[in-house]
């Protein structure tokens, strides 16, 4: 049953490779794909904190910057590194990071936990800001992420760029299928579940939260730096702010808490379904209309259906497809 | 067994993101397009509003009045981006396929034009940074299709220290007076660090520079600073809130309103406005003036206004900063057009070609008056060296209500200011594999 499934996804993982020659659209890649990528991403390391083991956080654009800007100095500062080199290193970077704002959540729990996490969102941001180092400095304060080569090759156009955020993605999405289906990731659970229970069952507690905090970090850094070179392409310290840290725990919350396809699902709702949101509603009120009043109007609306799917199923979008799903197999 | 769900909801994204995305796009004959990234909501609404209801009024006094630059009348079309980088983004990527294609980009955010940066110079289309942007960009070497017009940050930075020297009774008496910059927590604020300490070395004046955490809306200590300093001036680097705060804070220190500078993002009315009576005699940089006394503005406030076909929901703000420099930014892309059909003919012309007639907009002080728009901003020669052209700047002071010019047309230090922008310009080539054109041998060229 499980071994059907994978290989089904495996199938389908196939055809969306082979139907990239198929699809013409640059928008679609550079507007949709690769920031759908990066927040899913983003996403997916947060569930493994939050939503697996049960830290909240909201300091995940803090860590997607320490990923961008971690490449950016790799690259800088260290000649010669080949880019997906310094990927993983930012990677391992943020998952330090995350190790040392993870500290407080040996002890904290809750809002006060998440309340703490919030000193890592401004510190870092402050980081960045003030000393010039991290932007190679540059006084201007954005910086233009340099090209990406692999191997002599630059990577440029829309499509090249999407197919090398696919191709983390894959890697880093089949890892944290494996890690969730662990006994680390069981443990997680438990940890989540009931602190002292999973202390009696010898789960080594404080470990398995600093585990969870390093994972989340190594996630969400490869995500900030996916991000920021293969999507808006600058980095600057303004660009993940707070609100950035609130769209991925949205994300998370509506698609699904632990779950690997709720950070997918959830990145598919707030990130793509405003796009189009806006696209329709320029469409169908012509070019001459406010263009402002049009984007009220899309967050009017995206917040009804926020509500109405969370009344549906307060378990996220994740839970709602495994409810269709099932309803479905019944019927037939 | 996650995986398929995983996987299927990635292909479902997919294909709502493959739903029919061209844009309804009309016969591409005789129409000069604009696309513009828009922001009416959010926190900068107050610019973004004055800013592209200008630039739109204008265009659409063009189409009106003359029936288009030479018969080609010029289409737009909006997207919201709030001031945020990734719509900016999303809104590039939506418009850019447009038939017929854009002619020039004006984002009027720093962090959306970085961002468009090295796309815009791939698609060859020019992105227009009016008064701000990437101050290297200035280096039309390295950046072909970028342009800072009008004024720089360093410009900017170089004029309001001659106009404290125009005020002190000439940049001699300079060496005596004592400066503070109170500047932006952010890298914004940042950003003219070092051309005040090269001014201040240069001059001799003593600097003293003070940052104020973002958003500014608490600056007793800073304001405390200031008032054991003493300085002759305080030069406001500010952004939104921390305006109205700061001119407040002087108040209260007594610091007079009349020996604060504001820069150009600290010199709207919505930045002097909400703090009442303590921005009464408040001075502030600008590259147009204000008021609707200017030709080009009244025609705007007669033909298009009186139609009932303006841009702005309160006509009141006619005339405003942000207003104005929108309508000077219409004046500056129109003209362009202009001047690349004279070369490319009388038709819908394409980015590239907008572009020459960017890197050829000379528009001297007569020209400008057969505008209309004499007195409402000075002149601008833009050539392949120098993608800013060489704005002037003047200096507006609030009497409580409006603003009112108090100075003559003032030139920055461009030569001290070049080579500081040659070397962040190499190093960007450098570090992003371009190899500068060679401006002299192009000019040559074309003769």
């Amino acid at each position: 049953m499980n071994r059907s499934r994978d290989v089904t996804a495996l199938a389908i993982f196939g055809v969306f490779l082979v139907a990239v020659p198929f699809i013409k659209s640059d928008y679609l890649f550079n507007a949709i794909l690769i920031p759908f990528i990066a927040v899913s991403l983003a996403a997916l390391g947060l569930n493994i904190l939050a939503g697996y083991a049960g830290q909240v956080s909201l300091g995940s654009a803090a860590f997607m910057a320490i990923g961008a800007f971690s490449t950016y100095d790799l690259l800088l500062y260290v000649p010669h590194l080949p880019f997906l080199v310094a990927l993983p290193g930012a990677g391992l970077i943020t998952a330090v990071a995350g190790l040392v704002f993870g500290l407080p959540g040996l002890r904290l729990r809750g809002f006060y936990l998440a309340i703490s996490t919030l000193a890592a969102q401004f510190f870092v941001q402050w980081v960045f800001t003030t000393f010039p180092w991290f932007q190679g400095g540059d006084t201007s304060g954005v910086i233009t992420a340099p090209p990406i080569f692999i191997d002599g090759f630059q990577v440029s156009t829309p499509v090249e760029r999407y197919l090398l955020a696919l191709a983390v993605a894959a890697i880093l999405t089949v890892f944290a299928i494996a890690l969730v289906r662990s006994r680390v990731g069981q443990s997680f659970l438990a940890v989540r579940d009931n602190e002292l229970a999973a202390k009696v069952l010898g789960i080594n507690v404080l470990k398995i939260k600093l585990i969870a905090c390093a994972i989340s970090g190594f996630y969400i850094g490869i995500a900030g730096a996916l991000w920021a070179y293969l999507y808006v392409r600058t980095i600057e310290p303004a660009g993940y702010d707070l609100d950035h840290s609130f769209q991925i725990l949205f994300v998370i919350i509506l698609g699904g808490l632990a779950s690997i396809r709720g950070a997918f699902l959830g990145a598919a709702f707030l990130v793509v379904l405003p796009l189009l949101l806006s696209r329709g509603g320029a469409a169908l009120l012509g070019p001459n209309f406010d263009s402002g009043y049009v984007d009220l109007a899309e967050k009017i609306i995206l917040g009804a259906l926020i509500i109405l799917f969370l009344r549906l199923e307060p378990q996220g979008l994740s839970a709602l497809l495994a409810r269709f799903s099932l309803n479905r197999k019944a019927t037939t | 067994m996650k995986l398929r769900g995983t996987l299927a909801s990635l292909l479902l994204a997919t294909a709502i993101g493959g739903l029919p995305l061209t844009s309804h796009a009309q016969t591409p004959t005789h129409q000069q397009y604009f696309p513009l990234q828009s922001y009416r909501v959010g926190p900068y609404a107050a610019g973004g509003t004055g800013f592209f209801g200008g630039f739109i009024d204008y265009m659409n006094l063009i189409n009106t009045r003359d029936g288009g630059v030479n018969g080609v009348k010029l289409t737009w079309s909006e997207c919201e981006t709030q001031y945020v980088v990734e719509k900016g983004v999303e809104c590039y990527q939506r418009l850019k396929s447009h038939v017929p294609p854009p002619s020039a980009w004006n984002p009027l955010s720093v962090g959306i034009a970085y961002a468009m940066i090295p796309d815009i110079t791939a698609d060859k289309v020019p992105l227009i940074t009016i008064d701000h942007g990437r101050t290297d960009s200035t280096d039309g070497a390295v950046f072909p299709y970028v342009f800072p017009l009008l004024m720089n940050p360093y410009s900017e930075t170089s004029a309001i220290i001659n106009f404290i020297g125009s005020k002190s009774g000439g940049d001699e008496k300079l060496g005596s007076k004592s400066i503070v910059v109170l500047y932006h927590g952010s890298p914004y604020g940042r950003e003219t660090i070092p051309i005040y300490q090269l001014l201040a070395k240069k001059y001799g004046f003593k600097l003293q520079q003070i940052e104020v955490p973002d958003p500014g809306t608490q600056q007793q200590s800073q304001w405390l600073q200031i008032r054991r300093i003493r300085p002759d001036y305080v030069v406001l680097r500010g952004w939104g809130v921390m305006n109205p705060v700061a001119l407040k804070s002087a108040q209260e220190v007594g610091f007079p309103a009349d020996h604060i500078i504001g820069n150009v993002w600290s010199n709207s009315e919505e930045d002097a406005r909400p703090a009442g009576n303590a921005a009464k005699g408040y001075i502030a940089l600008t590259t147009q003036a204000t008021g609707t006394r200017y030709p080009v503005i009244q025609q705007i406030q007669n033909i298009i206004y009186k139609a009932h076909q303006g841009n702005m929901s309160d006509p009141a703000r006619v005339g405003s900063v942000y207003y104005n420099l929108g309508v000077v930014n219409g004046i500056l892309n129109v003209e362009a057009v202009r001047i690349a059909q004279a070369k490319f003919g009388n038709h819908s012309l394409t980015g590239d070609q907008v572009r020459w007639g960017f890197e050829h907009l000379d528009l001297s002080v007569a020209k400008v008056q057969a505008l209309g728009a004499a007195g409402l901003f000075h002149s601008i020669d833009v050539t392949c060296n120098d993608h800013e052209g060489h704005g002037y700047i003047t200096f507006q002071q609030w009497n409580g209500k409006e603003w009112n010019r108090i100075s003559d047309w003032i030139a920055p230090d461009w030569a001290i200011l070049r080579p500081i922008i040659e070397a962040s310009a190499n190093k960007y080539a450098a570090q992003n594999h371009i190899t500068p054109r060679v401006c002299s041998t192009e000019e040559a060229a074309a003769n």
